[in-house]
């Protein structure tokens, strides 16, 4: 206990430093499913300041990490046995990589919150330990003149942190790396797959009501009659773009994602098109619609991929938003036109 | 996993490099490698242009354009006439950088 008083006693009274749980509990666990449902995830946060985690004395290591609190509950839940001072920064509740990009997990934010919470009143030593993902926003060099902390940069992933301190801040090249593999890929759908439901559906509600155009004007019954096999292609391009497409991301060799998403379209358009006998023009209007569909939402996935560069995604775009608007309108126009002759 | 090729603008001065080796520490893509008291661009491919070893070389001898790779950032960019910005806190997501 006397290191611990010790420590205490070099603190301002009135702070108390609250501890925090290595376990997660039902409603934390809740909590993350929601967010990855994209409920509620904007407000997800913590408040930024000092954590304790078991009994940390002047000696113990410094985490510093986001106030998102997913990112936050899955440090804590890798932090078991240890005694730690963790340092929560406000990054407006962002995740680490996303604030590091944006300037929030940046070199200023991390000097303010060093002397915020009296860092050097706090431990002896003078390093602290960054996810190795905030790097994109904060300089050690920086850190270490302005607030005389020398930053180590910890490994890319929380389940790593225990090993990394044990072994005395060594990294593998894997700790060091960023994969996506299939299982993080399959989380991050869900919030992709709602964010642009209001575009889908006003696509759907314009190709129902499309569908009961007639050379004698317009037919409510060939509305209800036809109006599935435009919806389910329209339904299909995008469960091809954002779940096929980005679930399967490695599969497809092109290296485009305007282009993986393109190749799912095309092969949901043409099973469609098995199981409807529609006439060939309505059936190559309604493909380029599902493909462009497809290849707008898995290019729009290169927001959620951990490997896209910005010059490459400015590239592909050059090309392929001309292409999935060209592909749309078209499709749009065969569409009426097979409508009506 | 790789993406577009022969895009990537990331440069290293070799004549800068002091070989501190924080480049090949702060790169999650491992495009670097320690040699000979020097940093080497082993893949230039791997680069994502995240910017992390820039910021961290205090010898200003790497050089990227970094940015957000997301094509709906790039497109809020468009619309508001503004650098690509991809808003975490806005309608994005959770990985949008």
């Amino acid at each position: 206990m006397s290191p611990q008083l010790n420590v205490q006693s070099l603190r301002p009274v009135s702070v108390c430093t609250p501890t925090i749980s290595t376990k997660l509990e039902l409603s934390d666990l809740y909590g993350t499913l929601k967010v990855r449902l994209g409920i509620n995830r904007n407000n997800y946060t913590v408040t930024p300041g000092l954590y304790k985690v078991g009994k940390p004395d002047s000696q113990s290591d410094v985490l510093v990490s986001a106030n998102y609190k997913l990112s936050f509950d899955v440090l804590r839940k890798n932090l078991h046995s240890l005694n730690v001072w963790v340092l929560v920064i406000d990054t407006k509740g962002v995740n680490v990589w996303c604030a590091a990009g944006k300037g929030n997990f940046g070199t200023d934010n991390v000097v303010k919150s060093i002397k915020k919470t009296s860092l050097e009143h706090i431990v002896k030593h003078r390093r602290i330990i960054l996810p190795q993902l905030s790097a994109s926003g904060v300089a050690a060099h920086k850190v270490k003149e302005d607030a005389g902390f020398k930053v180590i940069f910890g490994p890319v992933q929380a389940k790593d942190i225990k090993s990394f301190i044990e072994t005395g801040y060594k990294a593998t090249s894997a700790m060091r790396k960023i994969t996506f593999p299939m299982k993080e890929r399959a989380k991050l759908i869900p919030v992709d797959f709602l964010y642009v439901k209001y575009k889908l559906l006003l696509v759907m509600v314009v190709f129902f009501i499309l569908s009961g155009l007639d050379r004698t004007g317009f037919l409510f019954s060939k509305m209800f009659n036809t109006s599935i096999f435009p919806l389910i292609n329209i339904f299909g391009g995008y469960i091809a773009g954002i779940v096929f497409a980005t679930l399967f991301l490695p599969w497809i060799p092109f290296r485009s994602f305007a282009l993986k998403g393109a190749f799912w379209g095309l092969v949901f358009a043409i099973l469609v098109n098995r199981f409807f006998a529609v006439q060939a023009l309505e059936a190559i209007s309604m493909g380029l619609v599902n493909i462009s569909i497809a290849s707008f939402m898995t290019l729009n996935f290169t927001g959620s991929s951990t490997y896209t560069s910005l010059s490459g995604v400015q590239k592909e775009m050059k090309w392929a938003i001309p292409f999935q608007i060209g592909f749309i309108a078209v499709g749009s126009i065969l569409f009426i036109i097979s409508k009506l002759v | 996993m790789q993406y577009i090729k022969n895009v990537v603008t990331l440069k290293l001065d070799n004549n800068l490099c002091t070989g501190c080796g924080m480049c090949a520490i702060v790169c999650p893509h491992a495009v670097f490698e320690m040699n000979k008291g020097k940093a080497h661009i082993i893949d230039i491919e791997n680069c994502m242009e995240c910017g992390a070893c820039a910021i961290n070389c205090r010898f200003d001898a790497i050089s990227v354009k970094s940015g957000v790779g997301c094509a709906a950032g790039i497109l809020n960019g468009i619309f508001n006439g503004t650098e690509p910005s991809c808003d975490c806190s806005g309608n994005s997501k959770t990985n949008c950088c």
